[in-house]
């Protein structure tokens, strides 16, 4: 029977004991080395391969030792920073994904953007050496980078060779615009496949990426970079086209809607659907998973919609965003600078990209693994970074800057739904979409003005 | 019992005090100032802003139709609940061979979270990966509740209820067993049979635990089935499963939105008082206390 005194004898022992052990590493390490922070939202195996370049980072000098934790998914490392924040106890570096770059954005005093920390602790750090698209998505109007671009994906089309074979599609051919989409799907549906495309991301790859590509507006106010009264623009011509050819693909068995966000992820290493838009970093599971021989291309593009050929498209992933509270020194923000500079470095760059799928941020990370042959070794590796290097950027495939995106997301998603269920047409949808998500916008825009 | 000291019955009190003023009375109250305010995630710019948020909750058709879910969801969860466990809990009240065991077994699903329950459920319901979901289409079934809203809220009733008839189970076997055998023996002798015994003896005798379980259950319903929808359908497809308790959290958490989570949560919060007290006002009434 466990009494009440054994119990305050057991809970005084468990506590001591943590304080020893939390006591002993940190005490060794206060005396030399700045410790720094750093939540981030990769679960395994990804987050392991992060956690592997603090560490090399930390081998690599002797003043400041990183300390990564993972804090769950994005959404929950969001929340949990802001928690720490209004606690005043923010972490030094979170990792945040692309959706809530307008929300750190409007954050303002909360934190502190790279450049200005760059200039600050006089650290070398040229923001021209990452690539367009990238450095778009995370800099201020003025073209000032706010947050460290780390782990970016862009949405690409993976097909599954064996199923082009048996449908008498060329494999080495993967459709390139929408209608030669819709006829592989017919012929695939031919051959008896249950599922000839699907879609991960279905706002990302289908409406943001859609939109960037055919370099048309996803909102007004250029995507929401000139400002916080941006409303959305999905319900223009191209986006009620394509979600109304989506529906009837869906009618006809030719896709198939798989769930929201990365749910339909498992579909295609499973070998069930024979194509799919999703992150590009589906390849690394794809090459773990598949039985069967695969193909990556570029997304398809409407040739009406696109007269001059498709733009770049844009990018997904999560970028490094530095932190203020009330108790940093100027040595921690020195430390985060060395940490920075080394997650810049080309060969960080490059190495993480080929370890991991995501998409080389710097030019030069991209060369180096074309040098080091990795394109070769790897037939199709290349596509998500020549998608997102092929055109300059144009105020359509710069990125979203919107408030709240997650929730637009969302919205999108849940009016999607309802469209593949038969409750209403594509015009019904999006009309509603951008109703709902101009609300979501305005709330954004009155709570953070001023 | 009295005491000497004046103040010793407030110092045996105070522990009680604070934990409910620091785990009940201060969140609560800080739900009433966040739904008056309008802020931004950080909570670095702050604005007073009367009833808005509520105005805003209470004019959206979207939050009318999750009410509505949440009125099915909580109705069903509860009777499928109480209904199923009250079966079992008479079956295994009789006597018959295994009773430990299949008490026991009974008793399981309540050790397991949620989540693990609804993950569960989808390797058996998940129309690609579970056995169950895989056969239902192979046998020309459309089964889909990514898509189809009866589906899903089908699926996510069956999840709740399935978690709770284990604790339902319990209460209704415990009350069960304090029945004087005396009685039911005096009501077969007089020539009642099993089914006349149960209506005029067993129930109202059973009456106690089952307006007790009637309250705990619609509590379930309403705030702790937030892990089961979560794992399963995350409140689609469209806005087919979202419950009440769901919007909280995901315009709170997900969508940052602190001040209109806070005025649905006081809504929530007047909704759950009002309901118990029409109860204990009500049905109580009709309880009756061996």
């Amino acid at each position: 029977m466990l009494t009440r005194r054994k119990l305050a004898l057991l809970t005084g022992a468990a506590t001591t004991t943590a304080l020893l052990f939390a006591a002993l590493p940190g005490s060794a390490l206060a005396q030399s080395k700045t410790v720094i922070d750093f939540w981030h939202g990769l679960p395994q195996p990804l987050g392991g391969q992060l956690e592997q370049v603090v560490k090399d980072f930390n081998d690599s000098q002797q003043a400041v030792q990183v300390n990564a934790s993972y804090k769950g998914a994005y959404p929950e490392t969001m929340q949990a920073a802001i928690a720490a924040f209004r606690a005043g106890n923010a972490p030094h570096v979170v990792q945040m994904f692309e959706v809530g770059t307008a929300t750190m954005m409007a954050a303002g005093p909360a934190v502190k953007p790279v450049y200005q920390l760059m200039q600050e602790t006089g650290a070398a750090f040229d923001a021209d050496a990452y690539i367009p698209a990238v450095k778009g998505y995370y800099s201020s109007k003025d073209g000032k980078m706010m947050a460290l671009p780390f782990n970016s994906s862009s949405t690409i089309m993976f097909y599954n060779k064996d199923a082009f074979q048996k449908a008498g599609l060329d494999p080495n051919k993967p459709p390139a615009t929408w209608p030669e989409m819709i006829e592989a799907t017919k012929k695939l549906k031919a051959s008896g496949s249950t599922c000839p495309f699907t879609t991960s991301w279905p706002v990302w790859a289908q409406f943001e990426q859609l939109g960037a590509i055919h370099n048309t507006p996803f909102a007004s106010q250029a995507n929401g970079f000139d400002g916080l009264n941006a409303e959305l623009k999905v319900d223009a011509p191209l986006f009620v086209k394509h979600v109304q050819t989506l529906i009837d693909m869906q009618k006809e068995g030719l896709f198939k809607y798989g769930g929201r966000d990365n749910k339909p992820d498992a579909l295609f290493p499973s070998g069930e659907c024979a194509m799919i838009h999703g992150s590009s970093g589906l390849r690394s599971r794809t090459t773990k998973e598949a039985t069967f021989a695969w193909g990556a291309a570029p997304l398809p593009y409407w040739p009406e919609f696109a007269k001059d050929g498709p733009k770049n498209s844009i990018i997904g992933g999560a970028a490094f965003w530095v932190m203020t509270s009330p108790k940093r020194t100027p040595a921690e923000y020195k430390a985060v600078s060395q940490f920075f500079s080394y997650l810049a470095r080309p060969e960080v760059d490059a190495k993480w990209h080929m370890d991991t799928g995501y998409v080389p941020v710097t030019m030069k990370g991209f060369e180096l693994a074309k040098a080091q042959g990795y394109y070769e070794k790897n037939p199709g590796a290349d596509v998500p970074a020549a998608q997102l290097t092929r055109t300059p950027t144009t105020e359509n495939s710069m990125g979203l800057r919107l408030g709240n995106l997650p929730e637009i997301r969302n919205i999108i998603q849940e009016e999607l739904e309802k469209a593949f269920q038969g409750q209403q047409d594509a015009k019904q949808a999006l009309d509603s979409a951008v109703k709902r998500g101009n609300a979501v916008l305005r709330n954004f825009e009155r709570a953070n003005k001023g | 019992m009295t005491f000497d000291s004046r103040l010793l019955p407030y110092l045996l009190l105070a522990p009680q005090v604070a934990v409910t003023l620091v785990f009940f009375i201060w969140p609560a109250a800080q739900a009433v100032w966040q739904s008056v305010h309008l802020q931004d995630a950080f909570g670095i710019r702050s604005e007073f802003v009367w009833f808005e948020n509520f105005e805003h909750v209470l004019t959206d058709p979207n939050y009318l139709d999750t009410l509505k879910v949440t009125v099915v969801f909580s109705v069903a969860v509860t009777v499928l609940s109480m209904g199923t466990a009250l079966l079992l809990a008479v079956l295994a009240d009789s006597k018959i061979k295994g009773a430990r065991a299949y008490k026991t077994l009974l008793i399981w699903p309540y050790a397991l979270a949620p989540a693990v329950a609804a993950v569960l459920w989808m390797f058996i319901f998940n129309p690609d990966i579970g056995s169950f979901g895989r056969a239902l289409r192979a046998l020309g079934y459309d089964w889909d509740y990514r898509l189809n809203g009866g589906q899903a809220l089908w699926m996510v009733i069956m999840a709740a209820s399935w978690k709770q008839v284990a604790y339902n189970f319990i209460f209704f076997l415990a009350g069960l067993q304090a029945i004087p055998r005396s009685v039911m023996e005096a009501a077969s002798i007089d020539g009642a049979g099993p089914v006349r015994r149960f209506l005029t003896i067993t129930f109202p005798l059973l009456s106690p635990t089952t307006f007790f379980l009637l309250v705990v259950d619609m509590v379930y319903a309403f705030f702790e089935t937030f892990g089961t929808i979560h794992a399963l359908t995350q409140g689609g497809p469209g806005k087919a499963t979202e419950t009440l308790i769901f919007r909280v959290y995901h315009d709170g958490v997900v969508n940052n939105d602190l001040g209109g989570s806070s005025a649905q949560s006081v809504i929530l919060m007047v909704i759950v008082i009002a309901l118990t007290a029409v109860q204990f006002r009500f049905i109580e009434r009709k309880v009756h206390y061996a």
